[in-house]
Parts: structure tokens; sequence; C-alpha cells
């Protein structure tokens, strides 16, 4: 070490800085313990495979316990909620279907439900719209869930699962596909119903999901349950308590993990829940492993909801009746996804004058929302969605606040990881099971 | 509200500030002037349309008896919280939802009584975010806190209104510890200041951006895009309607 004008070491309130100009490392660091004393800070992220998307997480490490943990989020922002202060409120269903990209029947839904309970036209919500609703949002629930067991088990070293929980995952976005001809992003929930009824085939793919599901569901638990590394690496990790859950606004399968039985679709129903038969699944230890289990059970739960709602499936129309409200054009799948009907277009652009005005007032101005603001909750797989819609009377939403459950639920990253082991920083934050399309919005 | 302070040297409000505060029928038209159905101003419209000024009937003050639990958690609040009349502006109920009007001040206290009482028990803080009314209220910046009750199955939405020269109200992070990212959003975004917050600072966009994008007066951005020869203007300048 060359005696210079730099001082070797000196205190500061952040710790011991060394200024190392040259020299041999093993006097420089002599003195310091380094298992003990030497605190490094670690990146995790916006570029890491286990931090579900751009999620950045900047770690305090003494050895290998985290001391602290910080999450860094808003790499995904896209401003879709200034955004649909731009569009007229049948545009938003197709940027609010963006935001939480593994749930994206949930962001359209509760959209739906919001403007609806501003036009006051809840109640005039068909039957069969209600329950194509909740048959979607339930299939949609396995695939989200099923997306985090996948990505879970990769995560902690199971690549087989990752295989399994994907491939039955396209199965559902094949469903989704033929109904909404979309696989993702479907904009198919819309204020006053949904855009498109359900074809036959798509009810004969469900029946056929339904039969293989549970078969699928107990390859998955053969291949985790009682797997030693996977039981290690999960139970008694990134434990967090009810009392923590509600203080940090965590719900959904964290939360009931914990062992609260509080889930909106039977707390504070919506959308008919209250007439179908299901079991909200709970769990006492509030561990990974709680939340594996919950998750697990909860894709059960979902299958029994679909097969209800299949079995209720009536004919009729799946648009409120109002002329004013309900889109113009029949929707059809043609070959480049969900478009207009040509008989819609023949009929507007060759023989009714009227038709054609009214489909160009509706689609080009839209549908005016009286003055107010409403919140609809309901319960998405990550937990409580919530949207704040504010209306001034216009044709435009004034305001959407997405009250995003991966938002929320990240808060809890810290209480989870702080104390723990690194690699348990992995499991903790995977089982919030964030979306950061949906955090960031 | 006569003897609130004038921060900022904004002109106190003739009516009384909690009387014209929150109700979304005052919101300002989409268009800046207030007239038209394009949005275009300045351009040849001769089609007379331009002309047209749209009315906006008020959201009033709700009276009793309001219905459903909304008395109950009404009765109780003021059982429990001896400012009650100082602290709530207004009581208003839409739509089947309960929101009371609370002087931002008082907004800590408000929550920290809506917790704890056990005729009330809000325990969940569900959503907080921002709303800004301009060019409808002189207090523009709403703040809004949806807060969910466990035990009684009861949703209460809590409105603050700051104004822009003096965004501060006090944060509810300690009675709350879920309001702390949804604060630094509402911050981000609006440029509302929780006083005690543990750490204000931006959250979605970047630490070194200037302005707060959800505010009325931010412009969308975006640039014109070329599609098939023929150029798209970005959003918030095509001539559209209202």
């Amino acid at each position: 070490m060359t005696t210079s004008n730099y001082a070797s070491e000196h205190e500061t309130d952040e710790g011991r800085v060394f200024t190392v100009t040259g020299g041999d490392w093993d006097t420089i660091v002599a003195g310091t313990d380094p298992i003990n004393d030497e605190r490094i800070v670690v990146n995790m992220g916006p570029q890491h495979p286990s931090t579900h998307g751009v999620l950045r997480l900047i770690l305090e490490l003494e050895g290998e316990t985290v001391r602290e943990a910080r999450s860094v989020i808003g790499y995904l922002h896209t401003g879709i909620e200034k955004n649909l202060e731009y569009r007229n409120w049948v545009q938003g269903s197709t940027f609010v279907t963006r935001m939480d990209y593994l749930a994206p029947i949930f962001n359209e839904t509760a959209y739906a439900l919001a403007v609806e309970k501003l036009l006051g036209i809840t109640d005039d919500i068909t039957e069969r719209a209600t329950t194509i609703r909740v048959l979607m949002m339930e299939l949609n629930r396995i695939s989200s869930h099923l997306v985090w067991l996948a990505t879970t088990g990769m995560e902690l070293g199971a690549i087989s699962i990752m295989l399994y929980g994907f491939r039955e995952r396209e199965y559902i976005l094949d469903i989704f596909e033929t109904i909404t001809g979309l696989r993702m992003n479907h904009a198919y929930v819309r204020p006053g119903g949904v855009a498109q009824d359900v074809p036959d085939d798509a009810i004969v793919k469900i029946r056929e999901f339904l039969k293989m599901m549970p078969k699928k569901l107990k390859e998955y638990e053969d291949l985790l349950s009682g797997q030693p590394i996977w039981t290690e690496r999960t139970k008694n990790v990134a434990v967090l308590d009810v009392t923590g859950c509600v203080a940090l606004g965590i719900t959904g399968p964290v939360l009931r993990s914990a062992g609260l039985a509080w889930d909106l679709r039977k707390t504070m129903p919506y959308c008919g829940y209250e007439t179908y038969e299901f079991d909200v699944p709970t769990h006492p230890d509030g561990d990974v492993w709680g939340r594996y289990q919950v998750r697990l059970a909860e894709i059960r739960e979902s299958l029994k909801l679909v097969e209800q709602a299949l079995d209720r499936l009536r004919p009729g129309p799946v648009m409120v009746a109002d002329r004013k409200i309900a889109w113009p054009a029949q929707l059809a799948i043609g070959v480049d996804g969900m478009g207009n009907s040509l008989e819609h277009v023949a009929k507007i652009m060759g023989q009714s004058m009227e038709s054609l005005i009214h489909h160009f007032k509706l689609v080009t101005e839209g549908f005016r929302v009286p003055p107010g603001q409403v919140y609809v909750a309901i319960e998405a797989p990550r937990g409580e969605l919530g949207v704040h819609a504010v209306s001034d009377g216009g044709t435009r939403p004034y305001r959407v606040h997405y009250r995003e459950p991966s938002f929320v639920n990240l808060q809890a990253l810290p209480a989870m990881a702080e104390g723990g082991l690194i690699a348990d920083v992995i499991a903790g934050g995977a089982s919030l099971d964030p979306v950061m399309g949906g955090c960031d919005r | 509200m006569s003897d609130k302070p004038n921060d900022g040297g904004v002109p106190l409000p003739v009516v009384p500030a909690g009387a014209t505060s929150g109700a979304p029928a005052e919101l300002p038209p989409a268009s800046p002037a207030g007239r038209g159905m394009f949005g275009n101003q300045g351009t040849g419209d001769v089609s007379g349309y331009g002309g047209l000024v749209r009315q906006r009937q008020p959201i009033e003050e709700a009276s009793r008896p309001y219905g459903g639990y909304f008395d109950e958690v009404r009765d109780a609040l003021e059982e429990a919280y001896p400012a009650f009349g100082d602290a709530i502006e207004k009581v208003v109920v839409d739509r089947g939802e309960l929101t009371l009007h609370v002087r931002p001040e008082r907004i800590a206290e408000v929550c920290q009584v809506l917790r704890d009482d056990l005729a009330l028990r809000f325990e969940l803080c569900s959503s907080v975010s921002g709303v800004d009314y301009l060019g409808a209220d002189e207090r523009r910046l709403h703040v809004v806190y949806l807060l969910t009750s466990m035990t009684y199955r009861r949703r209460v939405r809590l409105e603050a209104a700051v104004s822009v020269e003096a965004p501060h109200l006090p944060s509810v992070t300690a009675i709350y510890p879920t309001a702390d990212w949804q604060e630094r959003e509402a911050y981000d975004m609006f440029g509302i200041v929780f006083d005690g917050h543990p750490s204000l600072t931006r959250i979605l966009m970047p630490d070194d951006w200037e302005g707060h994008p959800q505010r009325k007066d931010y412009p969308l951005g975006g640039v014109p895009v070329e599609y098939k020869g023929a150029e798209i203007q970005p959003p918030d300048q095509r001539r559209s309607y209202q």
C-alpha cells in the first residue's frame, strides 16, 4: 500500500470506508470479520429471471442474511389510467385488460361493473352475461394460478412443474381464443355485458377441460407436495400473519393462507356469487407452503364454479337491452380476431341509414355517463381488485384508479424477507404472485 | 370554514369551501373553454355546435336518514369523535356509497377513530388515490380513501380536498401501513404532500421526473404516428366528440 494523501480507512455513519490505492488485499481487510461485519448491497433486478417481470429489489446482505430489502417499481408504468381519460368509456376495456396481463378478464369485469354502477344499470345486466362473466373469471383464475405454480416452481428449481403449468394454462387460453378471438388482452367483458356470445364448441372444450384438470392437479401434487426440496423451500418461509396482512393491506390467497377467510366473492358478493356453491380455502400457517396449498385448493373451487356456471347457461341476450348503451355491432370472430360482423356492415352501409347514424354516434362519441363516483371491488386471483371511477357526465372517464392487488401486496416483501435468507426472498416474493403490468399500470 | 388560514395567497371562496368541494357534478367540462362538442378550439367549426354549453346537475348533500348502514356509521363516528362537526365538511350518499368529506388536517384523526372504534372497525384501507377537479373546486386536488370494515362488511369513502398551492395533509401511514405506497403514488401523480410519510418519493415515475402526470393540466403527450401514408395525431390532439 502506498503512503499517500488518501486515508487508508475511516469510520462514517454508514460503516467503515476503505480507500484502496493498491497493495495487498489481505492487509486491508485484516481486522474485519467478513462474515459478520460485511454488509453488501445487491441489486436484484430489474432484469432477473425470478422477479416476475421488471421488479427491482435492493437487498442489504450480511452474509446470506437479508438485513434490509426495498423494492423499486415503476419500470412497467404505461400510464393506462391517464390514457383512459382520453378515450370513451367503452374503449377503456381495451386499456384495462392490459394491466394485469395474467388476469385480463378480472380487470375488464371490474371496469365494466364500475361503469355499470355509474350508469345505474347494474340490475339490467342479463342473466346470461353475468353467468358468462363468472365462467370466464373462474377460468381466468385457474390460468392465473397455474402461471403462479409454474413460475414459482421454476424459481425454486422445479422445472418440470413450469412446463406442466404453462401447458394446462395454454388449454385455457385456447378456450379464451375460441370465445373472444384472443388468447390475452381480450376486451371481452364490456360495459353492458360481454362482447360476444359463447359458441357451442367452446362449451365442449370447457367440459373436456373440467374432466382433464382434476387429474392434472393430482399430478402437480404428486410432483411437489411430497418433494423434500419443495417442502424445505416453502414451509416456514416468508411467514406473514393475519395482523401483518391486514395492516399492509394484503388480500387474496396470501391473506387466506394466514387463516382469515376473507374472499369478496363471499363477503361482499357481486355477479351473483352468493348463489354459487363453493368454499373459501384457508391455511393456518401463513407461509409459502400455505399459499401453495390455498392456490391449489382455489383451482379446485374454481373448477366447481365453472361447472355450475356452465349448467346455468340459458339462451338469452348477452348485452343490455338499452340500445343507447349496447354496442350496435354484432361482433364476430374473423381470421384476424374479433371484429364487426359482415352482416352488420352490410346492413348499415347498404340498408339502414338510421342504423348507420346510430352506429356512428355510439362508436365515435360513446354514451354519456351521469356524474358521480363509485368504487367496485372484485376478488381477483391476487386479491381485492378495486376500481375507483369518476365521471363528470361526459363520454369519457374523468378519472379511473385501479387498486391493484399486485401493487399493494408487494409492500409486504420487506416484512417477509428481512431477517431471512436471500434464497427465501425468491420464495417469498413469488408467493405474493406480483404481476408488474398490474403493479405499475 | 371562514376560519381557514389563507394558505398560499389563494382568495377565499365566497361560498364555504366545504359546500362546493367534491361533487363530481361540478367538474369542468372536458374542453378548456367549457363549451363545444369537438374538443378543438379556434378552428373553422361552422356547425354551430361549438357554442353549446353543457349543464350539469350538482350532487346534493345527503339528508338523514341515509339508509342502510350509513346512519349507523355516522352516528358511531359522531359519538366516538367529538370534533365531528368541525372535521366533516359534508356527507354525500350516491349510488349506494357513503362519502364523508373530511377537512384535510383532520384526516389522520378521523382514520384513527374509524379504525379503532368498536362500532366502526374499518380495519382495512383498501385504496388511496387522488382526483384532480381542475376548475371545479378551489381546492382541486382530492385525496380519496376507501376504508373497508372486515368485521361489519362495510365500506366508507373519505375525501379530503387540498389546493395546489398548499397540497399538504397528514399521512395515514401510521394508522394504515398499507397507505405507504398508495400515498407515494398520489404524490407522484398529483403532487399531494402527505406530511409524516416515512419516505415520500416518486414511485411509478423516474425520480428526476418533472411535474405530476395525472393532473388535469398535464398533457397526455404522444407524437403523431404515420400509418399507411396518413398522419394520426396523438389522442389529446385529435378532433373528437366529447
